[in-house]
């Protein structure tokens, strides 16, 4: 009665066969990510040294270090995160929180969508339209990462929003009914609830930011640029600026240095995430501030 | 409606007249005109979509969050007309605490769920730690909740069973003092041990407190309260006594959804 049959069998085949079909796929999808380690590691890890760090370039990048290129990255992703996260913030509030259902709000909702779509070069012209030239900034650190902070704010309003809105509903009515103000109920529930999926959103933003080319080399960026920026209105190099033109502009460049470079770089990227991740892991521990 | 007791000028907590309630185009309310006894149970029952939510909802005007509510008529709430302009809606919900069918105790300890209300309604300076101990202390008593949870007040007010989550929800109104209590079926996600222990609590706050109970459950209506209204497709059709209601309904409908010809 219970005897498999050759139906059975079939479907046991093909079951197999899929499952096979799927695990290939996800390892597909991990290759590429395990090669670009790899080989930055096996090509740009003999580059790497405390000098190579923490030294100004020479020969146009081709020796020396990377410390301009380095800490201007971390001017830039500072700077922008300054601008982009409490606007962005409050934007998503006002929308998740107060925003009524109307054709105004819908239009602000479809603006933030197009506004993500905006491919990175557009960006960076209306950075030099608007920033350095019509606020006259100037090329320097604060148009730069102006026009990196408009570039990531729909980042940080969909994540935030997306956030705010998991917060469950009834906590909400909870609060109203016993009084509390829209606001009383944002800081003491809506907030600390939702804090870790915004500081989600802030990470993906601190990769892009550090991560983006063109929207800085009009604004901001310099190619070779050996001395440190000393205020927001200084010029700096930034690391992905600096890996492009390690790797494209300058002849006899020795072969492991735009390697060492991009490993510097992603290793930039994964510290600062490493760091966020840790204070969303405390924040949450603590749920209460 | 700073001092709510020296302002009570009728013996009824709750009355309305001609209350009619849409939301967008469908009418859920038709003229409903009640006058529910202050310090009483009175309870709400009727088959499902009649309408005794969306009244409990008016009363402490929490349906308006809902942009697409029009409601016509007038509520008073110990003598005070809630639609009035110069009402300040905090002050109606400071007055009026609801529970809700499903608890919701926030995410946060128990001893500062009990303290959330009363925090956000303390106008002076930040009462002292041991006033605060006494608030809730005093509430976690009232709702019979203090001996299960006094050592672990630090926990988290959703770690605790359903029906001690409920008798939570109760207690955390109970700091600011309010006059009415709603309740929109309180028991329904109890156990019936549960059911039994929060029906026996909502009992012991009579005459302290007006409350207002929406049940599905005839037998619940039946033990406790003191007051029923059946209602029918947005209209009240009979408000008595509960046991004259259950024992001599007047109108043909009550009898025939006591006897559960239809739910």
């Amino acid at each position: 009665m219970f005897e498999s049959t050759s139906l059975n069998e079939r479907n046991r085949k093909k079951q197999s066969l899929v499952k096979i079909f799927f695990l290939m796929m996800t390892v597909l999808l991990i290759l590429p990510v395990m090669i670009i380690l790899g080989v930055l590691i096996y090509k740009g890890g003999p580059v790497l040294s405390f000098e190579f760090l923490f030294e100004m370039p020479t020969k146009n990048g081709a020796a020396g270090g990377i410390l301009p290129a380095l800490v201007g990255t971390v001017w830039l992703v500072t700077v922008a995160l300054i601008a982009s996260v409490p606007l962005g913030v409050a934007a998503a509030l006002y929308l998740s929180e107060y925003a009524p259902d109307n054709w105004f709000t819908r239009a602000i909702n479809l603006a933030i969508i197009n506004l993500a779509g905006v491919p990175s070069i557009v960006h960076a012209l209306f950075g030099v339209g608007a920033f350095v030239l019509f606020f006259e900034f100037g090329t320097s650190i604060l148009a730069a990462s102006l026009t990196l902070a408009v570039m990531t704010l729909p980042v940080v309003i969909v994540a935030t929003r997306e956030s705010l809105q998991a917060v469950p509903q009834s906590f909400r009515e909870a609060c109203w009914n016993m009084g509390a103000t829209r606001w009383q109920t944002i800081r003491r529930v809506v907030l600390p609830n939702s804090v870790s999926g915004i500081l989600t959103g802030v990470i993906l933003e601190v990769s892009r930011t550090a991560g983006e080319t063109a929207p800085i080399m009009f604004t901001g960026a310099a190619a070779i640029l050996p001395f440190l920026p000393e205020s927001v209105y200084d010029q700096t190099m930034a690391m992905s600026l600096h890996l492009f033109v390690v790797s494209t502009q300058v002849p006899n460049m020795p072969e492991g240095i735009p390697y060492g470079v991009a490993l510097v770089l992603i290793g930039m990227v994964l510290t600062m995430n490493a760091v966020s991740i840790g204070f969303r892991t405390w924040l949450r521990g603590r749920k209460k501030w | 409606m700073d001092s709510p007791a020296a302002t009570v000028t009728s013996d009824f907590a709750i009355q309305t007249d001609k209350l009619s309630l849409w939301y967008g185009s469908f009418q859920a309310l038709f003229d409903v005109d009640l006058q529910i006894k202050q310090g009483i149970i009175t309870s709400l029952i009727g088959p499902s979509g009649c309408g005794k939510s969306t009244f409990l909802r008016s009363i402490n005007r929490i349906n308006e969050r809902l942009g697409y509510v029009r409601t016509t008529g007038r509520i008073e709430v110990l003598g005070h007309d809630i639609y009035a302009p110069d009402v300040e809606l905090v002050q109606v919900r400071k007055q009026v605490g609801m529970v809700f069918q499903r608890p919701n105790p926030l995410p946060i300890s128990i001893r500062d769920n009990v303290l959330f209300g009363y925090g956000i309604h303390n106008k002076g300076p930040k009462p002292s730690k041991e006033d605060q101990d006494r608030v809730v202390e005093d509430a976690l008593k009232t709702v019979l909740l203090w001996d299960q949870v006094k050592d672990r007040l630090r926990h988290k007010g959703t770690s605790l069973s359903l029906e001690e989550q409920q008798k939570l929800c109760i207690a955390r109104l109970l700091p600011v003092k309010p006059t009415v209590l709603l309740m929109d079926e309180p028991c329904s996600a109890l156990d019936p041990k549960g059911t039994e222990a929060v029906e026996e609590l909502i009992w012991q706050l009579r005459g302290e407190y007006t409350i207002v109970i929406v049940t599905h459950n005839m037998a619940q209506a039946r033990r406790a309260s003191e007051e029923c209204i059946f209602m029918l497709l947005g209209e009240v059709i009979e408000h008595e006594p509960t046991e004259d209601m259950f024992v001599t309904p007047k109108q043909q409908q009550t009898a025939d959804y006591i006897e559960g010809r239809y739910g």
